[in-house]
């Protein structure tokens, strides 16, 4: 799409877009950063990457040669 | 002046508006005890899988022409697709586990539905309109779709009408990947003009550009909650962008990776960022990784 427009068309393009997102709020670092570092910090806990999975609830453990159903 | 110079200057002065309000944002540098994993090896973007939302199934694009659906519990072969193309960059699975979607030759997204009640599978829906192939494309819900592609554009379909909204226009670079926002009608995208992209789907409007990388971005994936996002580019670096920030929170790179990053996937507690070519369940107790080897391997 982009290959099909003129260099002042895609500029035009590019300034409409920078006028509506010059506009946008912003917030702190400060404030934002630590939302996202307390949710990290809550979840590692259930996180199973992570914490590893008991060998009885694991579905991918290797299977045995003998299994009984 | 001519109106091309004029544009130019105009834009350059909305830029320095956006950096110097984002400056004013960045009073705080974050240091998150984030780990980075990086799985090496499986670097090849071709290679197309995805997880089903059972985080049981998986389906997988063979470089033989096949869409195969494995049951990662027996590793079993639950259905196996046979395709028109051999050529395939992404396969995807309905939140429902009902559709496949995969794209195929002409730029079309196809979709398949599984739960046909006869026992095989067939095309159910397929959708046109891109002029360059389909890079990446994830269900909204079993009748709308989000697909990005390398005519820079991406667009949102629905499937049973046949039907897109007019598309998401913005990038000047194939768009590789895109990814949802966990419970909200936005998405990101990721692109070759190494800029990532918010877009509005009802709206219909981009909302937010984020700049940084230094070169194609390939693989972009949601936080956990829909606050941030992590990228995956050709310059070697992962990236993380805060969206009420506006702006990038942390680079992550490794003197051992001067290679691109294809992928990238968060863990379910948005602690561990995976690279490479990759996918993780939705309970996230695994990851799978698909390679040119053409080994699918399951992690945990």
């Amino acid at each position: 799409m982009a290959q099909d427009l003129s260099e002042k068309e895609l500029l035009r393009m590019e300034v409409e877009q920078l006028k509506k997102e010059v506009m946008n709020p912003r917030d702190l670092i400060s404030k934002t950063g630590k939302e996202i570092k307390d949710y990290v910090e809550a979840q590692a806990g259930t996180d199973p990457l992570l914490k590893g999975i008991p060998e009885d609830k694991n579905p991918f453990k290797e299977k045995g040669a003998c299994v009984t159903s | 002046m001519s109106e091309l110079d004029q544009l130019r200057q105009e834009a350059e002065q909305l830029k320095n508006q956006i950096r110097d309000a984002r400056k004013a944002c960045a009073e705080a540098t974050l240091s998150l005890r984030l780990h980075t994993t990086l799985t090496q090896g499986h670097l090849a973007k071709i290679y197309a899988m995805h997880w089903g939302t059972d985080s049981r199934l998986l389906v997988s694009a063979s470089q033989d022409g096949k869409l195969i659906i494995w049951d990662s519990y027996t590793t079993n072969k639950v259905h196996s697709i046979p395709l028109y193309s051999f050529w395939v960059m992404t396969c995807e699975y309905a939140p429902s586990g009902n559709y496949l979607a995969c794209d195929g030759l002409d730029n079309i997204c196809s979709t398949y539905s599984l739960k046909t009640g006869e026992g095989n599978v067939h095309v159910s829906h397929e959708l046109a309109g891109h002029t360059g192939y389909l890079s990446c494309f994830q269900f909204l819900d079993d009748n709308q779709i989000v697909t990005s592609s390398a005519d820079t554009t991406c667009a949102c379909g629905a499937l049973k009408r046949a039907s897109r909204q007019p598309p998401f226009t913005g990038h000047t670079g194939d768009v590789m990947s895109l990814s949802l926002a966990p419970n909200t009608r936005l998405f990101v995208s990721g692109a070759c003009d190494a800029s990532a992209k918010l877009w509005d789907v009802p709206k219909g409007m981009c909302r937010q550009t984020f700049t940084g990388h230094e070169s194609d971005i390939n693989g972009i994936c949601f936080f956990p909650k829909n606050n941030a996002f992590a990228t995956g580019s050709d310059d070697a670096t992962c990236r993380l962008f805060d969206l009420r920030a506006d702006q990038e929170l942390m680079t992550y790179s490794h003197d051992n990776i001067i290679c691109r990053i294809t992928s990238v996937s968060f863990s379910k507690s948005g602690c561990l960022l995976l690279t490479g070519c990759l996918g993780v369940t939705d309970d996230g107790m695994v990851v799978a990784t698909g390679s040119w080897d053409s080994f699918l391997k399951i992690w945990n």
